[in-house]
């Protein structure tokens, strides 16, 4: 295709590159045409972008770390390198285009293999759709302080080589195995009043340092007073020491932290920089779906505005167009490339949804969104949901029924008292709602992830540490791992664990795991 | 907006989590290069490749869901003709197919990931040693090591020690009183500044000798004096090496099958690889015989075919004609392998006997003996092949202060093992015993 046979709506304006060579004239002068559009047309606002050109195998080591530039060491980050190099040299995995990175200036990785138009969509999709989602997205302005997280990652890769250092490799190693296993426990779900401050952090390390020094310990404080044999238990004696101890508590490592009566001041320390990472992915993956659609939603338009302008060559577009399709593949269930929804194609589908009933609307569309069919107003629309939902809340809110028809969802229910599944709803008119609900579900991590709580501690006995697990619909936990976990538990503590499954709807004991510390940490 | 090239940056940043994994993993990883070497070729040791090690050894437990118990939903994509209310038969073996995103990654496979060569080498060889490396020698010249060692009056120019002299210069200078310069700045300002308002006075005579007194002194006493200076003093550390040599005798004689003399090749060639990679100052001298005996270069005993009759002896005396040549017994560690299909004749078995007893191994740390079988592995009715010439003559002088040990090789795949019995580590070696 020549220039000539173009449509004729397109503008004058020179292409932004020819062929698939780039510079970093080309990176910079896409970065500001995409910038123009991004925040001047559709008014997106971002945090500043820092774009790094790394090559494939600087790709590779970024994978191993949780994406992100700097962590400590561990093994368990070798581990998932040595797989990740694994796939990819067996060519089972390409690599990601792009890794960005939660933090202001908003770091964007693109691999220099890269075509220009690849380095074009990747600024589209990365330094902007993601950027602004980070920025403006409430789950990550409540969980996550942008400006302070590479700060506090070096404060931490140092500390941790530092207590290396001080006590040993392998103590350490052992520290952050169990500290690495009790992870997603290590995060609080509800809202706290302060906003985290990770540069403070630091700081803070230093006083909490002096003050642990003056061990201050409200187990021993609490230890009820000797009172005569068999005289009833004081209740609101035991109220008492919960509300010290904040329980019941969700966040394990937090308890622990805080609590634990053995552990030296490098281990708190440590257990608290393992919860501070934790919780900084925390909204990550709440939000997985709608921040892959909305990146995906933003690339989608500002490459078809580009393209409209004459910006990026025919060729190019099409180059964009099967990648971009690629993106937001959907494998049906059986087939044998299924593996599970695929966050881009879901999000960027419901995305195109809401567009297409703020344009468009018929009559379905008033029916199931009178707030919005019609308006007129996609991208205002849109963003008021990047900022003010989550995954589950989202798909609560707005998966419309065409977007199940389209994708033909169903819900299967596997009940493990049954001998067969049950297929409990479909895309038609009574399973629509049905459908929404399981699928906001699906997403809610509180939900999927199980719910175990710290209830209480024996002080009275061998000051053994009682979780509990509620169990949703009865569905139990894994028992070999969750009896290796409990045993690091055991080893954090210092004394006998015991966690209680018990049924959330009956309050019914399912099971009980004991495990005591085998070598105690302190 | 930044744009940073971080290409140049270094790669491989995540190489100390991979040491640490390796690490964690060792045993399982060491278990399985054995493993897979038994499978290789000798060549393909250096070549590294692709490990599978147990899930469980390095499995990252944490609190998940596990299969079996209560009830679970799945939204699915893709319906064809599943109508609400339909029941569906589970799949056997309960896990279905991939209709639960099962959280820990799919139950106890093996995990499997490549090492590089270096790695794999040095799994391979890690517990392997020359045994008794203990004649340790001071060699002279080459292996001096400097050190820095304080400063000197005297040095070459490039090792001057500027802040040190510049110290010296200054105490020097405070010392003397050198004048400086701003008290002889004062004094000329203050001088001109009379003269040009026409002052005759003796006051300002005597500001004129005292310039003129400053102005000598300054002359007199140098800012920089050759005493001032220091250089850094570096000092010579010997650095004691340890010296060995590994003799490799080859039997290459016509009573040698070419799968003979392949095995024998290739456990040299896996010593030479050890020695190359485990001992900087190794050397090696390889050496072939036939009836005559040659020491030759490492392509030729490697690659070169030339064939003929048996005198073991030769060997052994071209062996002992390189030790007196070039490796005085009091400088160097000795060693030996021999390969041989254990043929000799009859008439040479007293010469090796007394070559051995008095010559060769008084002065040897290690003497290995290796003899390849037919690669039939014993056929049936072989069973009790008789003993070979060589191997009763050797047999005779075993004993357990002997620093000597025999092995027989009948197949590749024996070779490693035979190889890793020979060099092992800990004390249950091999010497001195008749398998």
């Amino acid at each position: 295709m020549t220039d000539t046979a173009a449509p004729a709506i397109k503008t004058a304006e020179k292409p932004l590159f020819e062929g698939a060579e780039w510079n970093f004239d080309t990176i910079q002068r896409v970065h500001d045409t995409v910038e123009k559009i991004a925040v001047g047309e559709m008014g997106l606002d971002v945090y500043p972008n820092q774009i790094e050109v790394i090559t494939a195998e600087q790709m590779l080591d970024a994978y191993a770390s949780s994406a992100l530039p700097l962590l400590y060491k561990h093994w368990s980050f070798g581990k998932s390198f040595a797989q990740q190099e694994m796939l990819y040299r067996k060519g089972f995995r390409g690599l990601a285009y792009e890794i960005v990175i939660n933090s202001s200036p908003c770091i964007s990785y693109i691999m220099e293999e890269n075509t220009a138009l690849m380095q074009t969509l990747v600024i589209a999709h990365a330094a902007f759709g993601h950027n602004h989602f980070f920025k403006n997205n409430y789950v990550f302005q409540q969980w996550t302080d942008a400006e302070g997280i590479l700060d506090y990652l070096d404060f931490a890769q140092g500390y941790i080589a530092e207590c290396e250092q001080k006590y040993g490799h392998g103590e350490v190693e052992r520290l952050l195995d169990a500290a690495h296993a009790l992870q997603q426990q290590g995060v609080f779900r509800y809202p706290r009043k302060k906003v985290p401050d990770l540069k403070s952090e630091e700081r803070k390390f230093r006083e909490r340092q002096l003050h642990e020094e003056r061990v201050y310990d409200d187990l021993w404080r609490t230890l009820p007073k000797a009172s005569t044999p068999g005289a009833p238990r004081d209740s609101r004696e035991e109220e008492r020491r919960k509300a010290l101890l904040q329980l019941p508590q969700e966040n394990i490592l937090y308890f622990l932290e805080k609590t634990s009566p053995m552990l030296k001041g490098w281990q708190r320390e440590v257990l608290r920089i393992v919860r501070n990472i934790a919780q900084y992915f925390y909204p990550q993956r709440q939000t997985k779906m709608m921040n892959e659609g909305c990146a995906t939603w933003t690339h989608y338009t500002i490459m078809g505005t580009l393209h409209d302008r004459g910006l990026i060559p025919d060729g190019a577009y099409l180059e964009f167009l099967q990648s971009h399709t690629n993106v937001v593949f959907q494998p049906e269930f059986d087939d044998p490339r299924y593996s599970g929804l695929n966050p881009y194609a879901v999000g960027f589908a419901v995305m195109r949804d809401i567009e297409r009933a703020c344009l468009t609307p018929d009559e379905e569309d008033h029916r199931w969104f009178p707030d919005i069919a019609g308006c007129g107003d996609p991208i205002g629309v849109l963003k008021d949901t990047w900022h003010n939902f989550r995954d589950e809340s989202f798909i609560q809110q707005y998966l419309g029924p065409k977007v199940i028809r389209d994708f033909r969802l169903f819900d299967l229910s596997d009940d493990s008292d049954e001998p067969t599944y049950l297929v409990r709803a479909i895309h038609n008119e009574r399973g629509y709602r049905e459908i929404r609900n399981r699928l906001a579900w699906h997403y809610d991590i509180a939900r999927m992830e199980p719910d175990i709580q710290v209830v209480d501690v024996d002080l009275t006995g061998d000051r053994r540490l009682m979780l509990r697990h509620r169990a949703i619909d009865g569905v139990m936990l894994e028992e070999g791992d969750a009896r290796r976990v409990l045993g690091y538990l055991a080893d954090l503590w210092g004394y006998d664990v015991l966690l209680t499954e018990v049924d959330a709807a009956t309050d019914m004991i399912l099971k009980e795991h004991k495990a005591g510390p085998r070598r105690r940490f302190g | 907006m930044h744009i940073i090239d971080r290409r140049l940056n270094p790669k491989g940043k995540s190489l100390p989590n991979r040491q640490r994994f390796l690490r964690r993993a060792k045993a399982l990883v060491r278990d399985a290069v054995h493993e897979s070497s038994a499978s290789r070729g000798v060549r393909d040791v250096e070549q590294g490749g692709e490990l599978s090690i147990p899930k469980a050894g390095v499995s990252e437990p944490t609190f998940h869901h596990g299969q079996g118990s209560g009830i679970r939903d799945h939204v699915l994509p893709g319906n064809k003709e599943f109508v609400e209310g339909d029941r569906l038969p589970r799949p056997p073996g309960g896990g279905g197919r991939g209709t639960e995103g099962s959280p820990d990654g799919g139950g106890e496979d093996d995990f499997r990931f490549a090492l590089s060569r270096d790695e794999f080498v040095d799994l391979f060889l890690e517990d392997l040693e020359l045994p008794d490396l203990v004649k340790q020698k001071v060699a002279a010249s080459e292996s001096v090591s400097w050190h820095r060692a304080g400063y000197s009056p005297s040095g070459a120019p490039a090792n001057m020690a500027l802040g040190r002299t510049m110290r010296n210069s200054l105490s020097r200078r405070i010392a003397l009183k050198r004048p400086n310069k701003a008290e002889i700045r004062r004094l000329y300002e203050e001088i001109e500044d009379r003269e040009r308002k026409g002052e005759v006075s003796e006051e300002l005579e005597a500001l004129r000798a005292e310039l003129a007194e400053l102005l000598q002194k300054t002359s007199r006493i140098p800012f920089v004096d050759p005493i001032d200076v220091r250089y850094k003093r570096f000092d010579p550390k010997p650095k004691p090496i340890a010296r060995a040599v590994m003799f490799c005798l080859m039997d290459v004689s016509g009573s040698m099958t070419e799968d003979m003399k392949d095995l024998a090749k290739r456990f040299f060639m896996l010593l030479h690889i050890f020695l190359a990679r485990r001992y900087k100052h190794v050397d090696v001298v390889f050496i072939r015989h036939t009836h005559t005996a040659q020491e030759v270069d490492e392509d030729t005993f490697f690659h070169n075919r030339e064939t003929g009759g048996t005198i073991v002896s030769t060997a052994l005396e071209e062996m002992m004609r390189v030790v007196r040549e070039r490796y005085p017994v009091s400088d160097w560690n000795i060693y030996a392998a021999q390969a041989s299909d254990g043929d000799n004749i009859t008439a040479d078995a007293g010469r090796v006997l007394s070559l051995m007893q008095e010559d060769i191994l008084p002065i040897c740390q290690y003497y290995a003996y290796i003899e390849v079988g037919r690669g039939d592995g014993g056929l049936p009715g072989h069973h009790a092949r008789r003993e070979s010439d060589l191997w009763s003559t050797y047999r005779r002088i075993m004993g357990p202060e002997v620093p000597m040990a025999m092995r027989k090789v009948n197949h590749r795949r024996e070779i490693f093992p035979v190889f890793r019995d020979l060099f092992k580590k800990d004390g249950d070696k091999a010497v001195g015993r008749v398998p």
